[in-house]
């Protein structure tokens, strides 16, 4: 018997087109301006950004549209050491959940601009855009939070949002 | 068996293409609107199924970022198929059957638009032998047209008639896609999209969603004056493989009704699931309908065809039937997979 087939070549290619929808369309085109759009849960008063059109506990569409602040508290974060494919950022680089300010839901993002092993739940950081002609309705317009040099939030200030 | 019946139904219309609206913004006031359709307050839901497909949003997981319309919390038991919304209905009867919660939602959606749907459906064929060749959806279709022209059991005039009937009926639904009056000799001069096929043979493109409130026995009878109870449901499926198979004819849909108690039942109403004219014969046949039965009085799947809710749909046209005490019996039936693979039949009725 001769070897067996081990392979098939089977090509799959399927292109989709985005829809972004309301409330997505809104905060990515804020981005694109440099600036955070939340939404209001007209049922809990939380402030979603981003906004994801409902607010996923109570189950209702998102209220009034709430400018948030680029600037907020990390919550918590993971140090990434393992290299994969397409990879952009020197490692190690740290991977935070950032709670802007005016914000009820941290928001997932690079941090950058001190050494690993100093990064820290309550650290306070702020968004560095990419130069204005460079900014598009996309999280790259975001290219990561740096310190602020402010002092740590406390604990008790973010531990409702973890 | 449990008495369960089909308390509310709600659905969103059916358009080419949903711009301004992602999923969960479409689903959300649906949700809501089928919920208080029901009188059923939100909390005593006691199981929550979904019918759709990530292949069609290109986006893994997009029934997970669909529950955010259900408002999960606190945490609730929730179920999903990778199946048109009608085997989600199935699952929530099934587990109504259990007897320790009173009351399901089941709601369905899809956006047909996002990707070249006759591609997309490629992806559910055999891996090996036949999805490597790129049968796209229409052709598959065609494949088994001409097959029933071939065995004399249908004629190309009789689809045109068809697709003409349904979108004339479709006038009065004011959630479908595509109505009006067509002249079938009109129709019968136009070229052909993948012959046998011509375009009126097909359905239209479609995002939609659909939503219906199971309730049982006497939870449902408080509910609603009159619920549409189902008095049988199963669905069965045939090979994979196309070759297997005798596409002219529907075995699995007539196991299906067997089971169900639709054979030899009179019923008012048949909404039946079948996207491309040819197939309407196909399953008049298999479930043996008489002369007297009104087949898709919304237009059925030629009128609208959001992809994961056509099935669902027939379930809750033929229940809106019964609720509204328009009919008395009514038969819905679903399909996924190609060319009728699989089918799901079910029999409702209203107290007398």
């Amino acid at each position: 018997m001769s070897e067996p087939v081990r392979r098939i070549k089977a090509p799959v290619r399927l292109a989709f087109e985005i829809n972004a929808g309301h409330a997505l369309t809104g905060f990515l085109r804020a981005i694109a301006e440099g600036r955070f759009l939340g939404q209001r849960c007209v049922s809990c008063h939380k402030v979603y950004v981003p906004p994801r059109g409902v607010c996923p506990t109570c189950g209702l569409l998102l209220g009034e549209e709430v400018p948030v602040a680029d600037t907020g508290t990390l919550t918590t974060f993971c140090t990434v050491n393992v290299p994969y494919e397409g990879q952009t950022m020197k490692l190690p680089y740290v991977y935070g959940s950032i709670l802007l300010d005016g914000a009820d839901i941290p928001f997932p993002h690079l941090v950058q601009g001190l050494p690993v092993p100093e990064v820290r739940m309550g650290l306070r950081l702020k968004a560095v855009w990419a130069p204005p002609a460079e900014r598009k309705p996309t999280m790259e317009s975001i290219l990561w939070f740096s310190p602020t040099g402010e002092p740590d939030a406390p604990f008790a200030s973010y531990q409702e949002h973890l | 068996m449990r008495d369960v019946a089909i308390v509310s139904f709600a659905q969103t219309p059916s358009l080419r293409r949903e711009r301004d609206k992602d999923e969960v913004e479409m689903l959300a006031p649906l949700l809501g609107e089928v919920i208080e359709r029901s009188g059923i307050p939100r909390k005593e839901i006691g199981f929550t199924v979904s019918g759709s497909s990530d292949y069609l949003t290109g986006r893994p997981f997009s029934f997970v970022i669909a529950l955010d319309a259900v408002g999960a919390w606190p945490p609730i038991e929730e179920s999903h198929v990778e199946m048109d919304g009608a085997f989600a209905l199935h699952e929530a009867w099934v587990r109504l059957q259990h007897g320790d919660i009173d009351v399901a939602l089941v709601y369905a959606f899809g956006k047909s638009s996002l990707g070249s749907l006759r591609d997309v459906l490629v992806t559910q064929l055999d891996p090996y032998y036949t999805a490597p060749l790129w049968p796209d959806a229409i052709s598959l279709a065609a494949l088994q047209a001409r097959a029933l022209l071939d065995a004399g059991l249908c004629t190309e005039r009789e689809m045109a008639q068809i697709a003409a009937r349904n979108r004339a009926k479709a006038r009065q639904n004011p959630f479908a896609q595509l109505r009006g009056d067509f002249d079938v000799e009109a129709l019968l001069a136009s070229p052909y999209l993948v012959s046998p096929l011509r375009k009126h043979d097909c359905p239209p493109i479609s995002d939609g969603a659909a939503a219906v409130v199971l309730a049982a026995g006497d939870r449902a009878r408080k509910a609603v004056s009159r619920p549409a109870w189902i008095r049988g449901i199963d669905h069965r499926i045939e090979p994979h493989s196309l070759g297997v198979r005798d596409l002219c004819r529907s075995p699995s849909t007539t196991l299906a009704a067997r089971k169900a108690g639709v054979l030899g039942a009179s019923v008012d109403v048949a909404e039946l699931h079948a996207p491309f004219s040819h197939q309407e014969v196909i399953l008049r046949n298999a479930l043996d309908l008489g002369p007297n039965v009104d087949i898709n009085p919304s237009g059925g799947a030629l009128a609208a065809h959001p992809m994961m809710v056509a099935g669902l749909l027939r379930l809750g046209e033929a229940a809106s039937r019964i609720l509204d005490g328009r009919a008395k019996r009514a038969v819905a039936h679903a399909t996924s997979g190609p060319c009728l693979q699989q089918n799901l039949v079910c029999l409702m009725e209203g107290d007398p």
